[in-house]
């Protein structure tokens, strides 16, 4: 194959850069969302095409191959997969793009003898494999195949502050011998430390911590870019690294956190480990037709939707609920906290996807005071977003988190599957207070009931 | 090229890269975060010149396998923020898989609010 001149190789690597800074700027507003997402995949298939006419190739079959597998598994996971499970689809892409870099890196090692590049190479290693071994956790926690709590044992600081010094030391080795045997050892000792970094870390904050590992990630790409000497993965890395950086910020302040507070939180021990016990004091369960009367009878209702309607697929249900009260002369709003769901603005297209219409969800800061007027605050699989102990409790880890006010509201209701503590392993005093009703029950099947008693009662 | 055109480079970058993302509503965050995250799967261009010069079988191997992984983050990446933002769009309807939402758009048309 002719390689093409060097200068149109910089060139359209500069186009793909600013294709990409384009994408960023588009997903700023959800009018140009859509388009700039587009520009971005663009850049990328430009920058891939760049690269097979700019340097020598060998092996090209077997690359084209490798991106077709690549493909071919991402692509239909990506396309095929609940909306509910998407927080933990981006933290698995994350988590191999961060191994992708720590790979390349390590090939990289035997091809320099430059100790600064062999600084970038060692930096690559590190964060690349904190990333991958991180976002594996992360993933694990959101798919629920470990536990969602934050998992701290004694000495894990110390192991935490060991693995670090071992790292640096085994990264310095690195940089003045080459030795490919340390690269290895420095690659585990990032694993480890990934996986450290991520353990303790509660549930509610694991979207945080994988725009962190986003950033971490792009910081990886950058360095891998310096040691290649490729100026697109040098733009590119460091636009994720320091969108990144601002995002894991703005998240954080969204739910009142600190990000050095949700990394380290857990290491100081005690109550940010929350209570286990689930207390027996009584609580008011009802049925689907007391449940109904009390919603049929009212002028005003809001429903809070949480995580665990998304789960039980109940949108749908939970719209024609809100139709049959609103054909009987109530008012109806859906109220959406920030991190409803798994990740800021998770709710929003959960709800966008099962039809409920724009002008009905109401965002936190524009709904908190209406509670107030509102006869019943209906919450259907949400708890952590409602729980008082955010305001009241300052030893608890959502203490600081902006909540939805709905014990303002007269008469509160919870759908809920069980007295299980929501994703942050806390429980809810609320459920416990006199104008609480709880009805138990799958989010989708108890608003089923529901609403065809609504649909049952007489017209007033 | 050398170092200090690199190093303007990136320093450059991280001042667009603040910039372009302050001020994001937080309805945007997870979105945003997903496209970021897509664009860093950019390391496959890294994966493929590293595989392009591998001569040696195990380096190949891993060469490839870092081509996977990369191809995974940047295809997924784009692949999952276009399904997301598909739900941001307008009041185009999607036919729902259980036909119940029928009465449910119907509904929703017919408000008056």
């Amino acid at each position: 194959m002719t390689l093409i001149d060097p200068v149109w190789t910089s060139l359209l690597y500069l186009a793909a850069a600013v294709c990409f800074i384009l994408a960023l700027k588009g997903l700023n507003s959800p009018r140009t969302a859509r388009r700039g997402n587009l520009v971005g995949a663009f850049g990328a298939v430009l920058a891939v095409a760049t690269v097979f006419t700019s340097v020598k190739m060998d092996n090209v079959p077997w690359i084209l191959g490798a991106m077709v597998v690549g493909s071919g598994v991402a692509a239909p996971v990506a396309r095929q997969v609940r909306m509910t499970q998407m927080p933990q689809l981006v933290a698995l892409f994350n988590g191999v793009g961060g191994g992708a870099a720590a790979l390349v890196a390590l090939l990289e090692l035997a091809h320099t003898e430059d100790r600064w590049v062999r600084v970038a190479i060692v930096f690559t290693l590190l964060v690349g494999a904190v990333s991958f071994a991180g976002s594996a956790i992360t993933f694990s926690k959101l798919q629920e195949l470990m536990t969602t709590r934050p998992v701290v044992f004694p000495g894990l600081p110390t192991l935490m502050g060991a693995v670090l010094l071992a790292a640096v030391g085994a990264a310095v080795a690195v940089v003045f011998s080459g030795s490919l045997a340390l690269a290895l050892l420095l690659l585990v000792l990032g694993l480890a430390a990934g996986v450290l970094l991520v353990l303790p870390v509660g549930g509610a904050d694991v979207p945080i911590v994988i725009s962190l590992l986003n950033a971490f990630t792009g910081l990886a790409v950058a360095a891998s870019g310096l040691v290649l000497g490729n100026v697109l993965l040098v733009v590119a890395g460091t636009l994720v690294g320091a969108s990144g950086t601002i995002l894991t910020r703005a998240m954080a302040a969204a739910m009142g956190r600190s990000v050095a507070g949700i990394l380290f939180g857990a290491f100081k021990g005690g109550s940010t480990a929350g209570s286990t016990a689930v207390s027996d004091r009584p609580v008011r369960s009802s049925s689907a037709e007391d449940v109904a009367v009390l919603l049929g009878y009212a002028q005003r209702v809001i429903i809070v939707p949480g995580y665990g309607l998304a789960v039980a697929q109940g949108q749908h249900t939970a719209a024609e609920l809100a139709l049959a009260l609103e054909a009987r002369g109530i008012d109806v709003d859906f109220a959406i906290h920030p991190v409803a769901g798994r990740m800021p603005g998770h709710m929003n297209v959960l709800l966008a996807e099962a039809n409920v219409p724009y002008e009905s969800l109401k965002e936190m800061g524009e709904i908190n005071s209406e509670f107030r007027t509102a006869d019943v605050a209906l919450v259907v699989g949400a708890n952590d977003v409602v729980n008082p102990a955010a305001k009241t409790t300052p030893g608890s880890p959502i203490y600081g988190m902006p909540i939805l006010e709905v014990a303002d509201a007269r008469q509160v209701v919870f759908l809920k599957r069980s007295m299980r503590p929501g994703f942050a392993g806390i429980e809810n005093e609320l459920m416990y207070e006199p104008q609480t009703t709880l009805l138990f029950g799958d989010a989708k099947e108890s608003l089923a009931k529901v609403l065809s008693a609504v649909k049952a009662l007489k017209l007033s | 090229m050398d170092g200090i055109a690199l190093l303007t480079i990136t320093v450059l970058a991280i001042f667009v890269g603040f910039e372009v993302v302050s001020k994001v509503s937080s309805t945007l965050h997870t979105p945003l975060m997903s496209g970021a995250n897509a664009i860093h799967g950019i390391i496959l261009v890294g994966a493929i010149i590293v595989a392009g010069q591998a001569s040696d079988p195990w380096v190949l191997a891993v060469a490839l396998l870092a081509v996977v992984l990369a191809t995974a983050n940047l295809v997924g990446g784009f692949v999952v923020t276009d399904r997301m933002l598909e739900m941001f769009r307008g009041r185009k309807r999607v036919v729902p898989p259980d036909g119940k939402s029928a009465a449910v758009e119907a509904g929703s048309k017919g408000r008056t609010r």
